[in-house]
């Protein structure tokens, strides 16, 4: 890619730009917004060779879920905003009430105008287009930002989104920090950002200069209950699907630490080694089927959880890592300290710590004292202990006898809260991150009621109160009030 | 001004309430919103009994949503419940201070949150009022009043807050904003700006409008100022050197037509697209009005222009209906509430789903081949009969690259 450098006189340039294009109203037309999602598709489509050698070298990302969990996932959101726009766009109508008869109202969804979409390493072609799906659905102009850790597919979207979008109102912007800093300065109509808690505040801080409003996708420890009364063999496999099999532990909504009782944690381990082994082999670091560490950042720091003091002797399983080729093993960790490192940050990576307790209720105070996570995930058939969790645990979303897939369903909002995020998105909810819901009441001339108008008196008060109330006896009564005077007689001329 | 210490002690006060989970008891929130109807039927403002009877129909329990799941996830049940955020502050202005204190905090007490509420000092009697009255009909460990100025807000905001409801201006707004994304902490903004109101009076002459705006003032509110019944005075000093310094401006003193008491700017345009033009410049209001009877100029004003709301031939009501949304865009707001809305704004929704053990498709596990590719690709087109041929082995599928 060129060495232009991207500036505040840059990023000025182009909001303008993008400002002139939005307000011809080019981006708000239905046939617009359907034809750009439409070639998103063709992209994934003709590029999907391209995207999964990205991916690869990005992040050694296994064919498989560069295929299955971006771009599947990613063709399915923009088919299914294809096919939903029209219902989506339509105005909502809404009830008024007696006082404000006659007159009909609805709530109108409409383009926030430009925004901006700053995305993330770990899934960088779904988190950087599943978001500018939602925005190009909701009629705005966008400015993708994709992070510069995944440098082969930022170039990537550099050089096709523009290609196959319309480049007057879609816009790639390449680059690490002064370049986002540039882009922070303007003044945007929303700002979707995904990735850690740290820069979210400083985006919102950047956000708040302008009264912009956020989306904020972050991360935390999603925490995984297992109770003994399940179906050991699958439920370890699907943990596994959830933790390794996304990224190898790098993904927002990995099980990040198991919580069990003292009783059923060794039958908890032993699955988990049997299915590891089934799944990666004996030599897991030979294994195509794992992604690797993104950088040696990462794999520095995830090194430095692992080797703190107490913490390295609880290792029961791996623990092979190369750190030439950033390759770390599916490791598993019983009974660390609850104060270590490895149980405070969130570990976004191959390391599973196991937490025993004598009774599973224990859970509970352990998963609420820390910050509420992106996702919780519960295994078991005891219904008490299930309504249990969805009472106690808070979280962006709860999943239970699986990991990760509730992702996939597209009716569920999904968002973090507190430390894990605000806001949500996919399906609809991506629409209506991205819009403005406008209320929009008709009034008549016909039935203007003097009531309203001063002087103000008790009697228009009076009736004012039962109207409001809504109770037939009260607007009787104010309306007999009005004529006959509160003594009850009636008035004279 | 209210001591460091006393607000560190209050909000964990309220911090352990919440925790207990008291207020998230549907009886809790119903005693709670009968209590305030109470507290206002004994001060004789029975004019919030509307909005309270609607938010006391605000269904706590979990609404479902039963979603349409894939294939590979078959049988699953999805729903989306709502939770309160917990330890909520709400900041209001002083111009309609009963009001924007309490609807807010009905919203927040229906969602099962445990509030402060810091009114505003530029009304120092309401702020009194609910200082002293709140206590005692409300649950004390779970809704507190913290009186004060600015000062005061600044401390406040130092601690770590779920959710801030603030109602005032964007120069505060932003501030506040500022000051929540230290925490994380997500914010309603109810602010403000400079609503327009577009008069689409065909072919009737600009002195006509005005006489008739003069005649109608008058008739509301009496002749000079000395015998003006019925109308709000300038709220502080501040404020109304403020306005007064606004008519002083030559360009504003020119167009004064009527009065000179108070604050009227209007501008006559020659067509009324340009209107549309000239408030499109503007930043975003939080309301815009328009008087006409042209449906097609109503379809123009709704499609071009942008505001927090629109109100066709009439002004303000549309906050009376609680089915719609108040809330701004832009610089006049973050957020939006009334009726269910409120209740929304001081909730999580939370996403549940819920799987059985079976079935359980080998096709997600590693290790990864093609024909697990192939399946999982054909399962998110819903493409069933494709599916069905592959496990039968009479599709083919893509060689192994």
């Amino acid at each position: 890619m060129g060495t232009t450098r991207f500036g505040g006189e840059e990023a000025a340039t182009m909001m303008a730009e993008l400002r002139g294009t939005f307000s011809t109203g080019k981006t708000r037309s239905y046939e617009w917004r359907v034809a750009q999602l439409r070639s998103i598709v063709k992209m994934l489509d003709e590029r999907e060779g391209e995207i999964v050698e990205a991916l690869r070298s990005d992040l050694n990302k296994p064919e498989f879920e560069s295929v299955v969990y971006e771009v599947a996932m990613l063709k399915s959101s923009c088919k299914g905003a294809i096919k939903e726009l029209k219902q989506w766009m339509k105005p909502e109508n809404v009830k008024t009430p007696i006082l404000a008869l006659p007159s009909s109202a609805e709530i109108v969804a409409e383009p926030l105008g430009v925004v901006l979409v700053i995305s993330a390493w770990n899934y960088p072609i779904l988190l950087s287009l599943d978001p500018v799906v939602g925005a190009i659905a909701a009629g705005n102009a966008v400015v993708l930002k994709p992070s510069e850790i995944s440098r082969a597919t930022s170039s990537l979207l550099a050089k096709y989104v523009e290609q196959y979008m319309d480049s007057s109102a879609v816009r790639i912007v390449e680059g690490a920090i002064p370049e986002t800093s540039a882009l922070l300065e303007q003044k945007w109509d929303k700002i979707f950002y995904t990735g850690n808690s740290k820069v979210a505040r400083i985006v919102m801080t950047a956000a708040a200069k302008h009264l912009t409003p956020v989306a904020l996708e972050l991360g935390g420890k999603s925490p995984v209950i297992v109770d003994s009364d399940v179906n050991l063999k699958i439920a370890v496999r699907r943990i596994i699907a959830g933790k390794w099999g996304c990224n190898n532990g790098q993904a927002c909504i990995s099980p990040d630490y198991v919580i069990t009782t003292k009783d059923f944690a060794s039958n908890l381990i032993d699955t988990l080694k049997q299915e590891l082994e089934r799944f990666y082999g004996a030599e897991p670091l030979k294994s195509n089927d794992l992604s690797r560490i993104v950088n040696s950042n990462h794999f520095d720091r995830l090194m430095k959880l692992l080797n703190e003091d107490k913490v390295g002797g609880k290792v029961v399983y791996g623990g092979q890592f190369d750190k030439s080729q950033l390759k770390m093993a599916p490791t598993l960790l019983l009974d660390v300290p609850q104060d270590s490192l490895i149980m405070s940050e969130e570990i976004f990576g191959p390391l599973l710590p196991l937490v025993t307790v004598e009774q599973l209720h224990e859970s509970f105070d352990i998963i609420t004292r820390r910050p509420k996570p992106l996702a919780a995930y519960l295994f078991t058939n005891r219904k008490s202990l299930k309504d249990k969790f969805v009472r106690t645990v808070s979280a962006g979303g709860l999943l239970i006898n699986d990991t990760a897939i509730h992702l996939a369903v597209q009716t569920l909002p999904f968002g973090g809260v507190e430390e894990s995020g605000m806001g949500s998105y996919h399906g609809k909810f991506s629409f209506d991150a991205f819009s403005h819901k406008k209320a929009v009441l008709y009034r008549s001339f016909i039935g203007d009621a003097a009531v309203r108008y001063p002087p103000y008196t008790r009697t228009k008060m009076g009736l004012l109160q039962a109207l409001m109330g809504g109770s037939i006896l009260g607007i009787l009564r104010a309306l007999i009030a009005a004529l006959f005077g509160s003594s009850g007689k009636p008035k004279t001329a | 001004m209210v001591e460091e210490r006393d607000s560190s002690c209050l909000l964990s006060e309220l911090r352990e309430t919440f925790k207990s989970g008291r207020t998230r008891s549907f009886e809790w929130r119903k005693t709670q919103l009968e209590a305030m109807l109470n507290m206002l039927t004994h001060q004789e403002h029975s004019c919030f009994q509307a909005l309270d009877h609607d938010l006391g129909k605000t269904h706590v329990e979990s609404y479902k949503d039963e979603a349409e799941t894939r294939l590979l996830f078959y049988p699953a049940k999805a729903e989306v419940i709502p939770e309160p955020y917990g330890l909520v502050l709400i900041i209001t202005s002083w111009n309609y201070p009963l009001q924007l204190a309490l609807e807010p905090l009905i919203g927040a007490i229906a969602a099962g949150n445990v509030v402060v509420i810091k009114p505003s000092e530029i009304a120092p009697a309401t702020s009194s009022f609910l200082s002293k009255t709140i206590p005692l009909y409300l649950d004390s460990t779970a809704i507190k009043v913290i009186e004060g100025g600015s000062d005061t807000t600044q401390q406040l905001l130092q601690h770590q807050w779920d959710k801030i409801f603030y109602t005032g201006s964007p120069r505060v707004g932003k501030i506040i904003m500022t000051e929540a994304a230290k925490h994380l902490t997500p914010v309603t903004l109810e602010l403000g700006g400079k609503c327009p109101m577009i008069f689409d009076f065909p072919s009737i002459s600009s002195d006509l409008k005005i006489d008739m705006l003069k005649r109608t003032v008058r008739r509301f509110y009496g002749e000079n100022l000395e015998t003006l019944k019925g109308m709000t005075r300038i709220v502080n000093k501040f404020h109304f050197d403020r306005l007064r310094g606004l008519l002083k401006d030559p360009l504003v003193a020119n167009s004064i037509v009527h009065g000179g008491s108070y604050d009227e700017e209007r501008l006559y345009l020659k067509k009324i697209v340009e209107s549309i033009e000239f408030i499109n410049s503007k930043p975003k209001p939080l309301a815009l009005y328009a008087f006409t009877n042209d449906e097609s100029l109503k379809t123009r004003i709704v499609s071009e222009t942008s505001s927090g709301s629109v109100t066709f031939n009439d002004v303000l009501i549309h906050c009376l209906c609680d089915g719609l949304p108040f809330g701004g865009v832009g610089p006049s707001g973050i957020g939006r509430y009334h009726g269910k809305y409120s209740f929304e704004t001081f909730s999580h929704e939370k996403a549940v789903l819920r799987r059985g053990f079976f079935p359980d498709l080998n096709a997600r596990y590693p290790p990864w081949n093609t024909f697990k590719l192939e399946f999982c690709r054909v399962g998110y087109r819903f493409d069933y009969i494709a599916l069905i041929l592959l496990l039968l082995g009479l599709k083919s599928f893509p060689k192994e690259s």
